[in-house]
């Protein structure tokens, strides 16, 4: 199927669209924390009803089927603006793509549609107590009963659960075969009988993420994404999706650790014309910018044919490693300010969060080392870590901190 | 922006590879670095005449093929992994950009096509102590009788400047500062060249004590310096690129086949790791050079921070890539005979060959606005 790939003149034609549209629609302030979901939902339909959700998904689940050129141009456009999407980053960024590459007709057509056109919100259950960077020794088991996996098992970590109506959980089908090739991928309503979502604190004292827990909850047999036992091929591809959507996200303008907003710090600290506080500043655009051109550069080469495969894994490493750049650089020119401030102070907080949020971009999605094995193993080749755990029976491993 | 070659230039990429894979093997860089001349006389010639590379970003009227900066960044970066000696930065690219920025059509046309064919070198002396490039002609000044002009003063790390035939030298006027025309050989003026850092690339100084000199043509001679400057950054980072990446190939080679405690180095995680980095960094470096060549030909008042941007980060990329591949080599690495050095060699004196990178920060820095 061809994509049109949008002429200069075309193109430029979108993008004025596009900024008009959000001029009129983008909502004036972020909703509070009780209004988010449905401010989101309503958000995202609206965005479907304009043409601009799923701007590179095919028609037939109710994409756009446009270039990623365009994509691209409504991501420059939105960069402007904080728009109430974070709900269904998981959901369109890494779930939906998923089922769009792996999913039957059917469960294409009756969950993508829904997604684009934001009724339902998706979380990505892979992550147990046990099973952090190693997820294929996950220890969730779903065990065929009938017409039904009954599951049984506890996820943890999992980002927006607690609003999401389905989840693309991954669960150990066969114990006795090695840990990658017993794991099946389901979609699970996240409203079933026996799923229990508890809120888990992270260390900016929020709680976007989660404690999952499944107690003999049943999901039909038509909810395998992919093959049974094939889920780690599933996984695989899930990931790939994944790190791609976090190295690509564009972050808002508005954003306090982007380089215009330090700028901005430096000046209301006075510090612009101290040579030194100049020249970390330059070196933080410098590794901002080429994060953002090589992401440009990934998407023209898609364009081109050329899919960017494991090299996802540069932008996800990068941005998280721009991330502690520019807290250090926030605390160069802001000194204690960056620590203390008055209560209420908007600007002190913002600060604060940002260094809160580091640990997780180095962590959430595969850690840095994580990355740079995947670029050392699959792009530069060398010799893969020693897996002393490949073919031996999932039953008989270790796994994590306890006994599988 | 167009950030991805074309199917010709990737045709070009391969044939200039081919070329120097065959043509200059490490044997043959080595043999042209400790020769008299200290670059491959034949590789530049072939490189003039078969391949027509000197004059690729040289417009058609002055015999050059009229491609364009990503062409001629191609070619940069394949001179920068295979570290050919040759005065290709100092002819076709320094002096180049400075005859085509100037409004001098009489030289333009007297020395362009014979550069484009190779028959002549020409280089530009500008900057003074540290390497830094001053706008207004530093200390060396220009005075004028009659029409006849005479410099005096002295310029330093001059790119081809021991083999040029022609030097052009930026001095200050009465008026400011201009642009002249001085003949090596003249008197009054003293060529020394440089013992260097880095063994695959000479660089002269030059003395001028009133050495006879031709006035060049320029409404805005610092003006064509910024633009000189901006496109050589360009060409020095391509050239940079070019040497990470065969830095890169190399250690990562090495580490698949080095064993020790019984495993192959890079499958340990501290190798592995650095290497990455080198990889993750030559990948993003690559994006902003694309850019700002592409910024070059066909976005002009884009160059200016591009140019900016790839200086200040690709410098310091290829030190790290050059002294981990030193490093992850051990001590074979550090030997005269492994190539590792000459990488790690030309890393640093590219780093600091047009100034420091603080001073490519501040300059970064100042075309932000900050
Ligand atoms: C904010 C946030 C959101 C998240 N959201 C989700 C979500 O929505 N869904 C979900 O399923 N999961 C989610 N996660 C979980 C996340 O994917 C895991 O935390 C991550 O993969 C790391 O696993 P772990 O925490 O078990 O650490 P571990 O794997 O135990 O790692 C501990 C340390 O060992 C290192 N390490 C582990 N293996 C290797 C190796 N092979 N080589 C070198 N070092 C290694 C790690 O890099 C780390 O430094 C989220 C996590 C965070 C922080």
């Amino acid at each position: 199927m061809s994509v049109p790939n949008g002429s200069p003149t075309e193109l430029q034609e979108y993008r004025d669209g596009v900024r008009s549209w959000l001029k009129a629609n983008a909502p004036a302030s972020m909703p509070s924390a009780a209004e988010l979901i449905p401010a989101a939902k309503a958000f995202q339909a609206a965005l479907f009803d304009a043409g601009y959700a799923g701007i590179t998904w095919p028609k037939d689940v109710g994409g756009q089927g446009l270039s990623a050129a365009y994509q691209q141009v409504y991501s420059d456009e939105a960069a402007a603006y904080e728009l109430p999407t974070y709900p269904f980053i998981i959901g369109m960024g890494m779930c939906g793509p998923t089922v769009n590459d792996l999913g039957t007709g059917e469960q294409r057509t009756s969950y993508l549609p829904r997604l684009l056109r934001g009724e339902d919100i998706w979380c990505q259950l892979f992550s147990e107590p046990g099973a952090g960077s190693d997820v294929a020794s996950l220890q969730t088991r779903a065990v065929l009963d009938g017409d039904a996996w009954v599951v049984n098992g506890q996820k943890v970590w999992t980002t927006n659960a607690q609003w999401a109506d389905f989840g693309a959980l991954l669960a150990r089908t066969d114990p006795d075969r090695p840990k990658h090739s017993g794991l099946t991928m389901f979609i699970l309503d996240m409203h079933a009988p026996g799923v229990t979502v508890r809120p888990l604190k992270d260390m900016s004292g929020r709680a976007p993420f989660n404690e999952v827990y499944f107690d003999d909850v049943r999901i039909p047999v038509d909810a395998v994404i992919g093959q049974v036992n094939a889920g780690w091929n599933a996984a695989v591809t899930m990931l790939g999706h994944e790190r791609v959507s976090i190295g690509a996200t564009r972050k808002p303008k508005t954003n306090p650790m982007e380089f215009a907003s330090l700028v901005e710090l430096a000046r209301r600290h006075g510090v612009t014309g101290d040579p030194a506080q100049r020249e970390r500043l330059a070196e933080l655009y410098a590794h901002e910018r080429v994060l953002e051109l090589f992401n440009v550069r990934m998407r023209q080469e898609t364009m081109a044919g050329n899919p960017p495969g494991a090299r996802g894994s540069v932008a996800k490493l990068a941005g998280a490693l721009l991330l502690r750049r520019a807290i250090d650089t926030a605390g160069q020119i802001a000194g204690s300010d960056t620590i203390a401030w008055e209560p209420g102070d908007a600007r002190g907080a913002e600060l604060a969060l940002g260094i809160n949020s580091a640990p997780a971009s180095s962590i959430a999605g595969g850690t840095n080392e994580v990355q740079h094995n995947i670029i050392g193993e699959r792009i530069l080749g060398l010799p893969k870590e020693p897996q002393v755990d490949r073919d031996i029976p999932f039953r008989e491993l270790k796994v994590g901190t306890q006994r599988g | 922006m167009q950030l991805v070659l074309d199917p010709e230039q990737q045709e070009l990429r391969s044939a200039v590879r081919k070329f120097l894979t065959d043509q200059s093997p490490s044997a043959r860089v080595r043999s042209a670095m400790e020769s008299d001349d200290g670059y491959d006389r034949e590789l530049w010639r072939r490189m003039a005449t078969e391949l027509g590379l000197l004059g690729l970003a040289v417009p058609e009227r002055y015999d050059g093929a009229g491609a364009g900066h990503v062409e001629r960044a191609i070619v940069q970066e394949e001179l920068g992994r295979s570290l050919a000696p040759s005065p290709f930065l100092g002819s076709a690219v320094l002096a180049t950009d400075t005859l085509l920025a100037l409004d001098d059509e009489a030289a333009r046309a007297e020395l362009l096509p014979r550069m484009v064919a190779g028959e002549l070198i020409a280089a530009v002396a500008v900057a003074e102590g540290g390497g830094a490039w001053d706008r207004t002609g530093g200390a060396t000044t220009a005075s004028r009788s009659g029409d006849a002009w005479t410099l005096d003063g002295t310029k330093t790390a001059v790119v081809a400047g021991d083999v040029a035939d022609v030097l052009l030298v930026l001095a200050s006027t009465s008026d400011g500062p201009g642009w002249f025309r001085v003949d090596p050989s003249a008197s009054g003026v003293t060529r020394t060249t440089l013992t260097t850092l880095d063994p695959t690339r000479r660089l002269a100084k030059v003395a001028f004590a009133k050495a006879p000199a031709t006035a060049l043509a320029s409404a805005d001679a610092a003006a064509v310096l910024d633009l000189v400057a901006d496109l050589g950054a360009v060409a020095l980072a391509a050239e940079q690129l070019g040497g990470l990446q065969r830095a890169l190939e190399m250690a990562v080679d090495y580490a698949k086949v080095r064993v020790q405690f019984g495993r192959p180095v890079g499958s340990y995680q501290a190798v592995k790791h650095g290497l990455a980095d080198v990889y993750s960094d030559w990948e993003q470096g690559l994006s902003a050079l694309r850019h700002a060549s592409w910024a070059a030909d066909h976005a002009r008042d884009e160059l200016p921070l591009a140019a900016a941007l790839v200086a200040a980060y690709v410098g310091p990329a290829y030190f790290r890539a050059g002294t981990l591949c030193v490093q992850y080599h051990g001590g074979i690495g550090y030997t005269w005979e492994h190539d590792a050095h000459l990488y790690y060699k030309r890393a640093k004196s590219t780093e600091l060959l047009f100034g420091s990178p603080a001073r490519n920060r501040a300059r970064l820095a100042d075309r932000l606005g900050v």
